[in-house]
């Protein structure tokens, strides 16, 4: 060999070595090309997976301006729908955080609602000055996180149970201090206005966004710079995505667990404020279905129930696709049940997707 | 395998879509909304009914929706929002919490929406344009008086279990409990709200969400702290024969005197049947039926409807219905309940 290779200069490429001439030169390079067209896109979505719910978005959009154009399209509908997305949106940041852990959360809405609950009755019946009773509200919610935080990691329990645990225990404890009445709208303005704030509307042309809706708008960046942009963030995918894998990496998976649960619970008790604003009341039996309104956002965003992978974005959008279904349903003089059939439907769609853009490595 | 379910499920939405998309567009000029409690509670199909009726024959467009559950106020809150910005002239509303409702009926007024409240009067009644029901508190006395005069001597000592209808109590909750007690002659301390410290006579009270798996559950509660009742009042015909059921099963059915409010066609029955004792019949389709022709009538002329002389409500009328009549309370029997019942 080393004989033939210090001869090699200057001399006649030997018989054999004539077919390189003919041979192609380009670089090494996969062979997608050669994929059939389905493998293609699964792989595309494996990379992109914010993609199928903004399609699924864009569908519901031309449904709604098929159904009925001149009322869809106009300023006045398109802000109804982000007004009504405001609240499951907020909640479902917070799911996402859970469920990017391979968790769930049922007690978001509860804890949302309890939280809601405290502020007012602080602040109105009680007529504690809003220094207080604010804050205590917020309090409720990272209080009641570390509890499902500390369950999950302490005992180990899985989140499905600890969640529905504290869902019923603070759904009573709920009941026990509102005393099931409803703090009305009058005596807010009147003792306490800055629990309605975040009701508080901005127009232009023809459109009303209330002071919530931006919240949510400022809370999805900063969550979404926290998971992308920060170790904390990388530490949640990661343990989301393998915690045996994320231990040994020397993540403290239950401390990075725990601060989800406690991040979580603080978020739903913010979306409890949005809600005063929104509702302009309080009504300890709001929320019956937002733990559930929210879970359907973020595995209709694309969101992976089995961990590690999803975004803010998708969820924003599962959000969205949520409140544009409804509303073309509603324009197109459908009875509302239809809407729930159409979300039904895209729940399990977005599941099957999921599933089969998991296995593209087969 | 599953490449195929993906396609299936997704033709499946695709199809849905089209289906959507197929339905008529109604350009109809007049929307006028009906916001119900639930969808499931034959009283507000009833409704739907008497309204979609109307609309057809005035030549309007319902759109009608419906809470969740019974206490769904977001559900109705977006309801409302979404009647604003379908443009509706009006709409008929059963709230599901009488006060929490308030700022978004404010709101659709502001934007020139006639606003009808059904059944259950908004807290305060005038926060509504107007409203049609039935008088709850006269409904509940009237059983109450009929209970009094069928125990006689026995009604001063007779204990009394009370299956009502949810923990916030909306106003139709309170209203016809208080009327209740204030017909059998038992005095209520605060009119805006029930307890059981009223009188030593109420062994029990539990809530029951007006339905028949409530009621039952309810009375089985009630029967564990108190296993001798002489009269239940239940908020509903469903909830009546729930608590039936549960008494029934534990064979303390004999000798308790059971009344209810509604007047629904499987109550009447119960009547005929003498599972329930009396109950008040009131009328669904009427008052839906008005609603549409007040709401239609204002988009013409700009009137607003009036109450009824001496009440804050149009009043639309309440009748008991027994076999068993006593002196001094007007009744009418199963018979001709029968023909007035709704559901």
């Amino acid at each position: 060999m080393t004989e033939a290779a210090g001869s090699a200069e200057g001399r006649t490429p030997q018989e054999f070595e004539r077919a390189l001439a003919a041979a192609s030169t380009a670089q090494a390079s996969f062979e997608e090309e050669h994929l059939p067209l389905l493998k293609r896109i699964q792989r595309f979505l494996h990379s992109y997976p914010t993609v199928v719910p903004f399609v699924v978005l864009m569908m519901g959009v031309l449904l709604g301006l098929l159904v009925n154009y001149p009322r869809f399209a106009t300023a006045n509908n398109l802000s109804t729908i982000l007004l009504q997305v405001t609240i499951i949106g907020i909640l479902g940041i917070a799911q996402t955080l859970i469920i990017l852990t391979a968790g769930i959360d049922l007690s978001v809405g509860v804890i949302m609602v309890i939280s809601s609950v405290v502020m007012g009755r602080l602040g109105v019946i009680d007529g504690l000055p809003l220094i207080i009773a604010f804050p205590a509200g917020l309090m409720c919610g990272i209080v009641f996180g570390a509890l499902n935080g500390a369950l999950v990691t302490r005992l180990k329990m899985p989140p499905f149970i600890v969640t529905l645990g504290t869902l019923s225990i603070i759904g009573a404890l709920n009941t026990f201090y509102s005393q099931s009445e409803t703090v009305r709208s009058g005596d807010l303005e009147a003792q306490a206005p800055f629990l309605q704030l975040m009701g508080y509307p901005i127009e232009f042309a023809g459109a009303r966004i209330i002071l919530g809706t931006l919240l949510l708008v400022a809370l999805a960046i900063v969550v979404w710079y926290m998971l992308n942009r920060t170790a904390f963030g990388r530490h949640i995918y990661a343990t989301g995505d393998d915690r045996e894998a994320a231990h040994l990496a020397g993540i403290n998976t239950d401390r990075i667990l725990l601060s989800v649960y406690v991040l979580a619970g603080f978020i739903s008790s913010v979306a409890g404020w949005v809600l005063i604003g929104r509702v302009g009341a309080i009504s300890p039996t709001s929320g019956q279905d937002a733990n559930l309104d929210s879970i359907t956002a973020v595995v209709i965003g694309g969101t992976s129930l089995f961990g590690g992978r999803g975004s803010i974005v998708g969820t924003l959008i599962g959000a969205l696709i949520v409140g544009v279904f409804r509303s073309a349903v509603s324009l197109a003089g459908l009875d509302v049940l239809w809407q729930q059939f159409a979300v039904g439907v895209l729940i399990i769609v977005a599941v099957a997707l999921d599933q089969w853009i998991r296995r593209v490595s087969n | 395998m599953s490449k195929k379910l993906t396609i299936l499920s997704t033709a499946a939405a695709a199809a849905l879509s089209i289906a959507l998309m197929g339905a008529p567009a109604h350009a109809a000029d007049t929307i006028i909304g009906l916001i119900t409690k639930t969808n499931t509670n034959p009283f507000f199909v009833k409704m739907k009914e008497g309204a979609e009726k109307k609309a057809k024959e005035l030549g309007v467009t319902l759109q009608a929706y419906a809470g969740k559950a019974d206490g769904d106020n977001d559900g109705e809150v977006a309801a409302i929002e979404e009647l604003i910005a379908a443009g509706a002239k009006g709409f008929m509303l059963v709230p599901s919490d009488s006060s929490a409702i308030v700022p978004t009926v404010e709101k659709a007024r502001k934007a020139g929406l006639l606003v009808i409240v059904l059944d259950t009067p908004l807290d305060p009644i005038n926060a509504a344009d107007a409203t049609f029901a039935t008088d709850n508190f006269k409904a509940g006395e009237l059983i109450g008086q009929w209970a009094k005069a069928t125990l006689g001597d026995k009604a001063k000592t007779a204990k009394i279990a009370t299956l009502d209808l949810a923990p916030n109590e909306p106003s139709v909750d309170y209203l016809r409990h208080n009327g209740f007690l204030t017909g059998f002659g038992i005095p209520v301390k605060n009119q805006k709200h029930y307890a059981q410290s009223d009188s030593a006579q109420i062994v029990g009270s539990d809530v029951t969400a007006g339905a028949e798996e409530g009621g039952r559950k309810a009375m089985e509660n009630i029967l564990q702290k108190a296993p001798d009742i002489d009269v239940v009042y239940a908020i509903n015909e469903p909830a009546a024969a729930g608590g039936y059921s549960a008494l029934k099963a534990a064979g303390k059915d004999k000798g308790v005197l059971v009344v209810a409010i509604d007047g629904g066609c499987p109550g009447v029955k119960s009547v005929k049947e003498g599972i329930i004792g009396a109950t008040s019949q009131q009328y669904p389709l009427l008052m839906a039926a008005k609603g549409v022709e007040a709401i239609v009538d204002f988009v013409k002329t700009g009137k607003k409807p009036v109450s009824t002389p001496g009440l804050d409500f149009f009043d639309t009328g309440a009748t008991l219905i027994t076999d068993h009549p006593v002196p001094g309370v007007k009744s009418i029997d199963s018979t001709e309940g029968a023909k007035l019942c709704w559901g």
